[in-house]
């Protein structure tokens, strides 16, 4: 195998590792662009991902697991929004709550229905999400660099790669170009503005959480049901706060935020290329290493080089409306 | 708002009239507002009627109402009772939303603005017409080049707000409510964060504003912009509204007196003060606030030991600022602070502990937020800002034992009630927190007492024994500096009183001979050099 063949696989892995951090970090700038906090992603994703699969196994149908996946994930979310909005909480031990919750939930219930130690039944055909070649793949995978790249790296994923690609310039369009984004990320800057100007400052922030509760389902069943064939107990397994890492490094702007989504992606590809290799004066890598640099890099890049990360202004803090 | 509501509210503002629509051109009218926070009335049956066309000033004291009978009147606070009309409509303004679609719009004193939009962006905000945001952009545009040539209300639409002056962006505030088609415009205190050209600026522009139809209503303290301005004027006091009166027919010493009011001087025993050494020194002090405005513009006065000096003024004319300066609180941005002879330099944060421990003792203004810890304990508050002391515990401990007595000596000698040391603070009545401060203050046998508002929000007996004990300070020979907007409390306490205008003191007075004329003149900024130039 070539070192541009190599490079292809890499690359192919980054994008499948990048799907779910990408869909996170979106939900998280959401969510977090109209003030609420929120460090539950990793919960919902999880809750996401095992609603999907185990939807899917029954009805045979990665469809069905999706929305399931959607729903289970929105549910948490309107806890977390009834938590932190309505009942004013705090967000972090809201968001905190909601990880404990779908760890211990999705594993109880995983053992009591399927008795497989947590796992849920291995799914096959329809009840995954299966990838699609692009036309002529077949024809061009044979021609050197463009057969790599057409075939390999672009063709061949499942629809819901695609989904959370396609999803980074929809949230560009909906935060920046809308009367719904203009609202939204005023409600986090300033919502005593939002509320003067005649708009439901909690109303919006409701919005907001649900919309981060879908993208965090559609994370959670690309986990179970696209890159993997069934929920495993912590599937998730840190992506969520990875997801965060990339929002606050991208400071809460969707196309960074696909920047810093690859980057990390890209880094846990080479952990798992890195595995077991050897490399000269340094010999073996420990993969922890691989696996610790996107935290490591976002205490670096952050702490030295990227400068202040200001998020939200209002962000974290229940809107009060009386004095 | 519901299609249901709104239908419900047309039909009650078709049989509900105003009794005086059919006779004038009333704008707004309020009938009999009241409105509580807590225990606090903010509103007292207030009446107000604002002619269509006219610029109407609403004066008073800070914390005399005005903010809120006009955030009711903009749909931020519902009242508890009361009629509103609009238009000669009644109606029940339920949000601001509402209010806007009635054609009131509002520039609130802390800008409604979001720091890193645009401009163009915070004047759609809400008033968007379509999902998509480019066409209303587009018309904010349009309707922005108009108004600026019509108002003089000229923004770089492109600009972030955080980039414009506050002048910029009190100007963007305006155009938000004039693209709203506001024909009734608040506003709060526009010029206490202005510039004087800038203040200068927004008079032309209301000016022009008037001349097109727009009311106008103008809340304020200062009395210069009332009479330059005004066709009709609303004083405010505590909470009730005092009287209207036409602009050309009255002067700043009678809106002085009336803002502040001819109360009943109480009665304090005290004899001849006896002073001695300088104990406090002020030299050419110089505050700025958080926002960078200069509140206090260069102020010298002295304190001796065995005297109080009063200083009096509406508030809002630098006292708390200067107060913050000479406990250590804020860095002054000129001048000296001379304690005992010595001259007091604070650097870092630990300005009040340094004053402390020159035996400056504080009785600070606002008793909740910088005197006690409510949600503790009465000997827990006993020795706040005195707990390193050794007699409370030596090292890293604290001696509860010692603490609890000396709270114990506090609820006897003052009186404090309920006598139980282990209540919460918050559990306390005005008065007897009030007491709770001044015991801890007065116990430490200061040098100097510096006291803020002694007696506000507290009750007549209290008042009484406070005052009492203000004055035994004084006759055991310590310097005292008394700083309160009660215009009777600092003539009846005080040996020399000193008033404070726009940052200046404007002058001195013997409290026991001046009249409550000359102190409102004096108060009101006109001193009697340009008191015919004023009229």
């Amino acid at each position: 195998m070539g070192f541009f063949d190599s490079l292809i696989l890499l690359l192919d892995s980054t994008v499948r590792l990048t799907v779910p951090l990408l869909l996170a970090c979106l939900a998280g700038l959401y969510s977090e662009r109209a003030g609420i906090f929120d460090i539950g992603l990793e919960g919902k994703m999880l809750a996401g991902a095992f609603g999907a699969a185990v939807v899917a196994a029954l009805t045979g149908s990665a469809w069905l697991g999706l929305f399931a996946g959607i729903g289970v994930s929105m549910a948490m979310a309107l806890i977390h929004g009834v938590a932190s909005i309505t009942f004013r909480g705090n967000q972090i031990i809201s968001g905190v709550a909601i990880n404990f919750l779908a760890a211990g939930l999705t594993t109880l219930l995983g053992q009591t229905w399927f008795k497989q130690g947590g796992r849920t039944p291995q799914l096959n055909g329809d009840a995954r999400f299966n990838g699609f070649d692009f036309p002529f793949a077949d024809q061009l995978a044979d021609v050197p660099v463009i057969g790599g790249i057409y075939s390999e790296l672009l063709s061949g994923h499942n629809i819901l790669v695609y989904a959370a690609f396609f999803a980074v310039p929809i949230t560009y369009f909906v935060l920046f170009r809308t009367r719904f984004g203009l609202r939204l990320r005023a409600s986090g800057e300033n919502p005593k503005a939002v509320d003067t100007a005649g708009v439901n400052v909690n109303m919006m922030r409701f919005k907001a959480v649900l919309i981060t509760g879908i993208l965090c389902g559609i994370a959670g069943a690309y986990l179970s049901t696209g890159m993997s064939s069934g929920f495993v107990k912590d599937m998730t397994a840190g992506r969520g706060f990875i997801a965060l890492a990339a929002l606050i490094f991208a400071k809460w702007m969707p196309v960074p935020a696909l920047y810093a989504c690859l980057l990390f992606g890209f880094l846990s590809a080479l952990g798992n290329f890195m595995q077991g290799a050897e490399l000269p004066i340094i010999g073996e890598v420990p993969v922890q290493l691989i696996q610790a640099l996107p935290y490591i890099l976002t205490v670096v890049l952050l702490a030295g080089f990227i400068g202040k990360a200001v998020g939200p202004k209002a962000g974290g803090i229940p809107y009060v409306k009386e004095r | 708002m519901t299609d249901k509501s709104q239908a419900n509210e047309q039909r009650s503002s078709g049989t509900a009239v105003s009794p005086n629509a059919a006779t004038s051109q009333l704008a707004i009218e309020l009938v009999g507002i009241n409105k509580h926070f807590g225990p606090v009335h903010a509103n007292k049956d207030i009446d107000l009627k604002v002619t269509r066309g006219t610029v109407h000033g609403i004066v008073g004291e800070n914390g005399a109402g005005k903010t809120t009978l006009m955030s009711i009147l903009y749909g931020f606070y519902t009242a508890e009772s009361g009629k509103i009309f609009v238009d000669g409509k009644q109606v029940t303004i339920k949000d601001s939303s509402h209010a806007l679609e009635l054609g009131i719009g509002m520039v609130h004193q802390h800008f409604m603005l979001v720091d890193n939009f645009t401009v163009l962006e915070n004047v759609v905000l809400g008033a968007e017409d379509s999902a998509l945001l480019q066409p209303s952009l587009d018309k904010a545009r349009k309707v922005m080049a108009q108004l600026a040539r019509d108002y003089e209300l000229e923004v770089d639409p492109d600009a972030l707000i955080e980039d414009l002056s506050v002048g910029g962006q009190q100007r963007v505030e305006i155009l938000k409510a004039l693209y709203r088609g506001a024909e009734i415009l608040i506003l709060d205190e526009p010029t206490g964060v202005l510039t004087p050209s800038e203040a200068d600026h927004l008079f032309k522009v209301l000016k022009t504003l008037r001349e097109q139809g727009k009311t106008i209503l103008l809340i304020t303290h200062k009395l210069r912009e009332i009479m330059a301005i005004t066709d009709d004027v609303s004083v405010m006091r505590q909470g009730a509204m005092v009287k209207t009166l036409q602009t050309k027919n009255t002067d700043p010493a009678e809106l002085a007196e009336l803002m502040v009011g001819r109360r009943v001087l109480l009665r304090v025993d005290k004899g001849e003060s006896t002073p001695g050494d300088v104990k406090l020194e002020v030299k050419d002090l110089v505050v700025k606030d958080d926002m960078g405005i200069t509140r206090v513009k260069g102020i010298n006065f002295e304190v001796r030991a065995g005297e109080i000096v009063g200083i009096a003024g509406v508030s809002g004319n630098g006292q708390s600022d200067m107060l913050e300066a000479i406990t250590g609180m804020r860095k002054a941005d000129g001048g000296k602070l001379i304690v005992k002879g010595k001259e007091v330099v604070i650097k870092g944060d630990d300005g009040a502990a340094k004053l402390r421990d020159m035996s400056v003792a504080h009785v600070p203004e606002d008793r909740q937020e910088l005197g006690l810890v409510v949600t503790f304990e009465q000997w827990e508050n006993a020795i706040l800002g005195y707990q390193d002391d050794d007699k409370y515990g030596k090292g890293a401990f604290l001696s509860i034992p010692a603490a609890r007595a000396e709270a114990n000596r506090h609820i006897e000698k003052f009186d404090i009630r309920p006598a139980n040391n282990r209540l919460k603070v918050a559990n306390f009545s005005g008065g007897n927190q009030q007491k709770i401060v001044l015991a801890r203050e007065m116990s430490r046998n200061p040098d100097v007492l510096i006291v803020g508002q002694p007696t506000r929000g507290v009750d007549i007996g209290a008042i009484e024994f406070i005052h009492n004990q203000i004055v035994a300070m004084r006759d055991a020979g310590k310097a005292v500096l008394l700083v309160s907007v009660e215009l009777d409390e600092v003539r009846s306490l005080a040996d020399r009183l000193l008033v404070m205008f726009d940052g200046h003191i404007v002058g001195e007075v013997d409290p026991a001979t001046a009249t409550e004329a000359e102190l409102g003149l004096l108060m009101a900024g006109v001193s009697s050099e340009n008191k015919e130039s004023a009229k």
